[in-house]
């Protein structure tokens, strides 16, 4: 197993160094910081900005596979991941980022998936009766809803409850705001504040996850070993909840694994609404600004997600099914 | 008082085309220790029957009657919670097929010590494992010990319908219901597994419930037989009432359709003309009836119910309006026996007939690999290793052997058309390994196939017209000219022409099959692959394809090529039979002789595992049953290939042995047409 898994990682490294040499290829070919400056007033001398773009390596007149050389020796001699003339080193903006979107994302991502798998399951052993058919209306409605209209919606209903009610229950600009000052306080004014975020990452994650749970679990609850194992006394319950679930999770396994990994960068909607600086936010503005150096970060960070993803899925389904494991 | 009396018993569920009615008013009684078999086609209602007793049934069914366990206990107003209680105490299941009814994900012994535990809950963890592997040993799994920790991936599809019976007799259960418990499996396996289902019922004095269409399966282990028809019981009896007293013309005709193994008639097989009726809303009268020669005004009018026979034993109930005259009446009395007319082609001596397909020490193997990022090759599987056939003008040859042993393989060598591994096939004098791309394509009009299943065969999209049109227009035939093929093909296979527009959903298993067969023949071929044509196929409609394939080849004078794993169909329309064994033959010649005299003991084997139609002739019979699963054709035993499992291989001296480990057999002639690779072959009557 650990042999397995340390060959998926030599593999899985390859193909993210490939990716990323693209990614940053791509960019450098085709972006030109140059422009920024050129619309500027007063217009900056010619000299002066050949000279911010090469401190930061990202000057269109030094040959693109020199530049990628840079960039290669900094980051593998140095971890420096380079800079941008206007958002400063890019290590410093990621490090603090990724933190943001990880206490954003973890309860949303994994409250969504609990719920979703047992919404789905749930809702295949009720199929085509009312439960079935008002969580299929609600799931539905919710994957139409863009996030960011679920968001701003969310949002417009706190406001209501917290002006209907004695204190403020839901803060929704940003990670923190005005702290009291009894015990725990800090902690509680961040809950507050993930609050809302998180009951909307978690209707999102769990409508997807479980229209795909509950066709997983209709495929397992029609197999012949469950009705094996009521044949063999188990009352239906617990034979779904044995034997049809168990099984029905191990494709849940892989899809949820990627899934997460693509939210730490893909919620960029719920981080503009609710101001949490993010990684999300960040991608999307790297681009505009024609970022180059953090282009590349953001995708190198995406595809380490990935990866663990990957390398997260094989175990998770290594681990629920014993014909991978021993196959 | 009756161990289980299930009275009036029915079955409904709602559909969108009206009410199903699958069960209407079944009744028997099951006596302790004793075996009941319900007989019945697809359809007939058997299996919701005992899914019914069980409380397994659909949840949306509407179920009427009474099922009394013990005389006193009435299990249909029981709920799940209440039933579950019963349900592998009192009654155990084994269900048709062992690949899909065990959990994938977890090991067979903790299956089965779930299945203990559940319903004693104060046995120790310990003991219970002990069981399971003792149960797992009494079925007769090697290494009980050690392979109660694996998986159901890692058993064959034989080893695990033994796991399946372990589980059922784990509660020593007072009723065992077997469904179709050997059918997905093979013919040698199959007579294993219903030997341990023997076994476990003297083990439990458990009675049996056996469900299944096998009417050889029955005659060898049921003591009283009831015959299903359109979810109606149609006749009950004791074993030998129905089979030598059989009195509703359903009965009698279902008897007469089967190929005997232990004889072969020369004439056309006795048929069933007609489907079985759909049980949405039934027509009034004999569900019967439009299949019936007998069939009177009064049948067509109202439905009978069963009455006692009277003259054999107390308890042989038929269900007929015609009772009175059905007596002593064979398949030939009531229904008409088609005659095959016989084409002057065949007469001819068998060295007087053009070779049409020629295959000489024909190999194929499969790389087999492994490693997760670089694959390499970690071995070959010879799944076809070394065979050499020769097929004549007009006549049959039937390939046999479990499955694995390389028959499916040796027709897609053959369909491919192209450079073998190694060896050389010849069709219609044509070197496949030599053809130009053009004289490839225009030599597959020559051979064409016919699929085991008739319904993934065919496009489901494209009506029939289209379907059999679809070979034509790909060899660029004009429009007139493929449409007054398409109809003359839908005549010669017994279809009707306004057929033509209709999609395959909307015939029956037969008439899809005969579809098929049109589709193979559109092109004039003069060599047809048959690939299990039959076997997908209920009792009463195969024989009618059967007799429609030896019609075909007297008029046509085709050559056929058969693959198929019921051996009696292969004594019925077969000249010549080759038995193969993991990608060798190690028999071949005609198939009197070799049926009559088999002289391997695989053959003997394989003929003596196949149950025959006939309760006194399967009880006197003395079965060959080999033991254990065929070994990997990857790694395939030194010398005879056969040698780990052949009964003749352990009765020889040590030194007779080491032939047999140390040289593989040649195929060496043993009869006029009859060849043999057996280092001490000796014939053997097993039929």
């Amino acid at each position: 197993m650990a042999r397995y898994i340390a060959l998926r990682v030599l593999n899985y490294t390859v193909l993210l160094f490939v990716a990323v040499s693209l990614a940053y290829l791509l960019a450098a070919s085709s972006l030109n910081p140059r422009q920024i400056y050129a619309l500027r007033q007063p217009p900056v001398d010619p000299d002066v900005i050949e000279t911010i773009l090469r401190n930061c390596n990202i000057s269109d007149n030094v040959p693109l596979l020199e530049r990628y050389f840079t960039w290669l020796k900094n980051i593998f001699t140095e971890w420096n991941w380079g800079c941008s003339p206007t958002n400063g080193s890019v290590n410093a903006e990621v490090s603090v980022r990724v933190w943001v979107s990880l206490r954003l994302m973890i309860i949303g991502t994994l409250g969504g998936v609990v719920t979703g798998v047992l919404v789905g399951a749930w809702a295949a052993t009720k199929q085509y009766k009312a439960p079935d058919r008002v969580y299929t209306l609600a799931s539905l409605f919710v994957i139409c809803t863009p996030s960011f209209v679920m968001g701003i919606v969310a949002q417009i209903l706190a406001v209501k409850a917290n002006n209907a009610l004695p204190w403020r229950i839901f803060e929704f600009v940003g990670e923190t705001g005005s702290v009291d000052d009894y015990p725990m306080a800090a902690f509680v004014d961040r809950l507050q504040h993930l609050l809302l975020p998180t009951v909307v990452l978690i209707l999102v994650t769990s409508a997807a996850l479980s229209r795909i749970q509950r066709n997983l679990m209709l495929d397992a609850l029609g197999a012949d070993y469950v009705r094996t194992a009521r044949a063999k006394g188990l009352p239906k319950r617990k034979a779904v909840m044995k034997h049809a679930l168990r099984t029905a999770l191990i494709p849940t396994g892989t899809y949820v694994a990627f899934t997460v990994a693509g939210m730490f960068v893909g919620a960029t909607y719920t981080e503009r609404v609710f101001s949490f600086p993010g990684m999300g936010q960040y991608a999307v503005d790297a681009i505009l600004k024609m970022d180059i150096n953090a282009i590349s970060a953001v995708t190198a960070f995406a595809g380490v997600c990935t990866m663990c993803g990957a390398i997260l899925s094989d175990i998770v389904v290594a681990i629920l099914d014993p014909r991978v494991r021993l196959g | 008082m009756s161990l289980l009396s299930v009275r009036d018993l029915c079955v409904s569920f709602p559909s969108e085309a009206g009410v199903v009615q699958a069960v209407r008013g079944v009744t028997f009684d099951l006596e302790r220790g004793q075996t009941m078999a319900l007989v019945g086609e697809s359809g007939s209602g058997k299996s919701v029957t005992s899914l019914a007793i069980m409380g397994l049934h659909p949840e949306n069914a509407k179920i009427t009657g009474s099922v009394l366990l013990d005389g006193t206990d009435e299990l249909l107003t029981k709920n799940d919670e209440q039933m579950s209680k019963i349900r592998g105490l009192r009654i155990a299941m084994v269900f048709q097929d062992p690949l899909s009814a065990l959990t994938p994900v977890y090991a067979v012994g903790d299956q089965i010590v779930e299945t203990i535990l559940t319903h004693s809950p104060e046995t120790s963890k310990e003991d219970a494992w002990k069981r399971a592997v003792h149960l797992l040993d009494l079925v007769g799994i090697p290494d009980a010990a050690e392979r109660a920790r694996a998986f159901p991936f890692e058993f064959s599809g034989g080893m695990r319908q033994r796991v399946m019976i372990a589980m059922a007799i784990a509660n020593n259960p007072d009723i065992i219901i077997a469904d179709e418990p050997t059918t997905a499996l093979d013919v040698t396996i199959q007579a294993q597994v219903l030997e341990v289902l023997q076994a476990a019922q003297a083990e439990t004095g458990a009675a049996m419930i056996l469900i299944t269409h096998d009417l050889g399966v029955v005659a060898g282990n049921a003591d009283h037989v009831t015959v299903m028809y359109a979810g109606r019981m149609v006749e009950q009896g004791s074993v030998d009432d129905i089979f030598y007293a059989p009195a509703m013309p359903y009965t009698i005709g279902l008897l007469g359709t089967v190929p005997r193994l232990d004889h072969k008639s020369g004439e056309a097989l006795p048929i069933l003309e007609g489907n079985p009726p759909s049980v949405v809303n039934l027509v009034p009268g004999c569900p019967f009836a439009p299949r019936c020669p007998m069939a009177i005004d009064k049948c067509h009018e109202s439905e009978p119910e069963l009455t006692a026979t009277g003259e054999t034993q107390a308890g042989h109930l038929s269900a007929c309006w015609r009772l009175e005259e059905t007596k002593g009446l064979s398949h030939g009395d009531i229904f008409e026996v088609p005659v095959v007319r016989r084409n002057e082609l065949t007469t001819l001596p068998r060295d007087e007939r053009d070779t049409v397909l020629d295959i000489k020490n024909l190999h194929k193997h499969f790389p087999l690999l492994k490693g997760a990022i670089y694959r390499r090759q970690a071995g070959v599987v010879k799944a076809v290793d070394g065979i050499d056939l020769d097929l004549r003008a007009g006549e049959t040859l039937g390939l046999v052997g479990e499955s694995g042993s390389g028959k499916s393989t040796t027709l897609l060598e053959i369909l491919e058309l192209m450079k073998p591994t190694q060896g050389r096939i010849v069709v219609l004098g044509n070197d496949t390994a030599q053809l130009s791309r053009n004289a490839r394509r225009s030599l597959r009009k020559d051979i064409q196939v016919v699929f085991q299943d008739p319904m993934a065969a065919l496009d489901p999209r494209l009506p029939v017209f289209d379907i059999i049109a679809e070979p034509l227009g790909a060899f660029g035939w004009d429009k007139a000219a493929i449409e007054e093929r398409v109809f003359e093909l839908l005549k010669i296979v017994g279809l009707q022409a306004d057929h033509a527009d209709r999609y395959p959903q909307h015939f029956s298993g037969g008439q899809r099959q005969r579809i098929g067969i049109a589709r193979a023949l559109a092109l004039n071929p003069r060599i047809l692959v048959l690939d299990e044509p039959v076997s997908a196929l209920d009792v009463s409609i195969q024989a009618g394809v059967i007799n429609l394939l030896e019609q075909l080849q007297q008029e046509l004078g085709l050559s056929y090529l058969l693959v198929a794993h019921d051996l009696a169909v292969i004594r019925h329309i077969c000249d010549r039979v080759a038995v193969m064994y993991l990608g060798n033959i190690v028999e071949i010649g005609d198939v009197e002789d070799v049926y009559e005299h088999p002289l391997h003991p695989y053959t003997q084997a394989l003929l003596s595992a196949i149950p025959i139609p006939d309760p006194k002739v399967e009880r006197e019979r003395q079965r060959v049953v080999l033991t254990g699963d065929m070994p990997s054709p990857a790694d395939p035993p030194s010398g005879c290939k056969f040698r780990t499992r052949c009964p003749k291989f352990l009765s020889l001296d040590a030194d007779s042995q080491a032939r047999c480990v140390g040289v593989p057999p040649e195929l060496s002639v043993a009869g006029a047409d009859h060849n043999v690779a057996c280092h001490y072959p000796e014939v053997l009557r097993v039929i």
